[in-house]
């Protein structure tokens, strides 16, 4: 698996179920790849930060007063 | 994170799980619902130094600044202005139908987030024609061009560009500069990805309902989506943690 189709794999895992096969590969080249694990994480901390602006929580908000 | 979903007291509230809204409108496709997260009773609070909704009318200046914080978010979806206003109104009315207690103000707020998602699907359902298909192909040319840029000839990282962990990113949530950045990196995005992608982001369609919809294909669904996360990742990247944060 090369880099370019590693990183959209990554993004479609949000959206759509991946079959075992797109998995094994994906975590195959995860696992040797720095550049992809760190794009997945910081996928996974957008996702983070998405839900929190979607629940209100940013930017002038949270408990933290204006 | 997200993972009590309880039922949504009040059904007045204007909070619904899936399917029409309880207005007695005629809701032309069953496929559009509200299917995120919704702040569970988790988060409710039964006594003590609880906010009602009750005090929360009385109070002017926590009202107008969630009030801004919530026309900012329906703006950032709707791109009209009335429209947005009018879900937020909605939203409020809503809201301010319902007794319950919370938490605190924080709490509050994300509730009061969940029945805005809602009021902001409704508007959308009712404004099919919001996607420009031939701008979203345009606008997944310049995003395309900049995604190819970060590979080399075998498709893999070039050096000077591949990612880079992010230092401790999620302290960065608790930062108001943060998102400051985040929301104008939200704004860069090209209107018609930016439409999808909140769809699906903010609002908790799946692609199915947002792509079927537009006549849009499965796989070419996904590559929207792709596209403005990379680009969303790449203008953070950018803007906050290659620069330092707010250090």
């Amino acid at each position: 698996m090369r880099c370019k189709d590693a990183s959209r794999l990554v993004s479609e895992g949000f959206d759509r179920r991946l079959s075992l096969a797109e998995l094994l590969r994906l975590r195959t080249h995860l696992a040797m790849c720095r550049g992809c694990s760190n794009y997945r994480s910081q996928m996974l901390f957008l996702r983070r930060a998405l839900r929190r602006y979607a629940g209100g929580k940013a930017p002038g908000g949270g408990s933290r007063g204006a | 994170m997200d993972a009590v979903i309880g039922t949504v007291p009040g059904q007045d509230a204007g909070v619904r799980r899936r399917g029409p809204s309880g207005s007695g409108r005629g809701v032309p496709r069953a496929a559009w619902r509200y299917s995120g997260a919704t702040p569970g009773q988790a988060e409710r609070f039964r006594g003590g130094d609880a906010v009602a909704m009750e005090d929360w009318r009385k109070d002017g200046a926590m009202l107008a600044e969630i009030r801004r914080d919530m026309v900012r978010f329906a703006l950032l979806q709707l791109r009209d202005s009335q429209a947005a206003e009018d879900a937020v109104q909605e939203a409020l009315l809503a809201a301010f139908d319902g007794a319950e207690r919370f938490a605190g103000r924080s709490a509050l707020k994300t509730w009061v987030f969940s029945i805005l998602r809602n009021k902001i699907v409704d508007a959308i359902r009712h404004r099919t024609r919001m996607i420009n298909a031939s701008a979203l192909g345009t606008e997944g040319e310049a995003l395309d061009e900049t995604f190819e840029a970060l590979f080399d000839g075998r498709a893999h990282w070039r050096p000077e560009v591949a990612p880079v962990a992010w230092v401790r990113p999620d302290e960065a949530l608790e930062q108001q500069q943060f998102w400051e950045v985040f929301d104008a990196c939200l704004e860069h995005l090209p209107e018609n990805t930016a439409r999808i992608f909140m769809m699906r982001e903010f609002l908790g369609l799946e692609t199915d309902e947002i792509c079927g919809e537009l006549g849009i294909s499965a796989g070419n669904c996904h590559v929207i989506l792709h596209r403005a996360r990379h680009s969303l990742r790449r203008c953070l990247d950018g803007g906050w943690f290659a620069a330092g944060g707010a250090g």
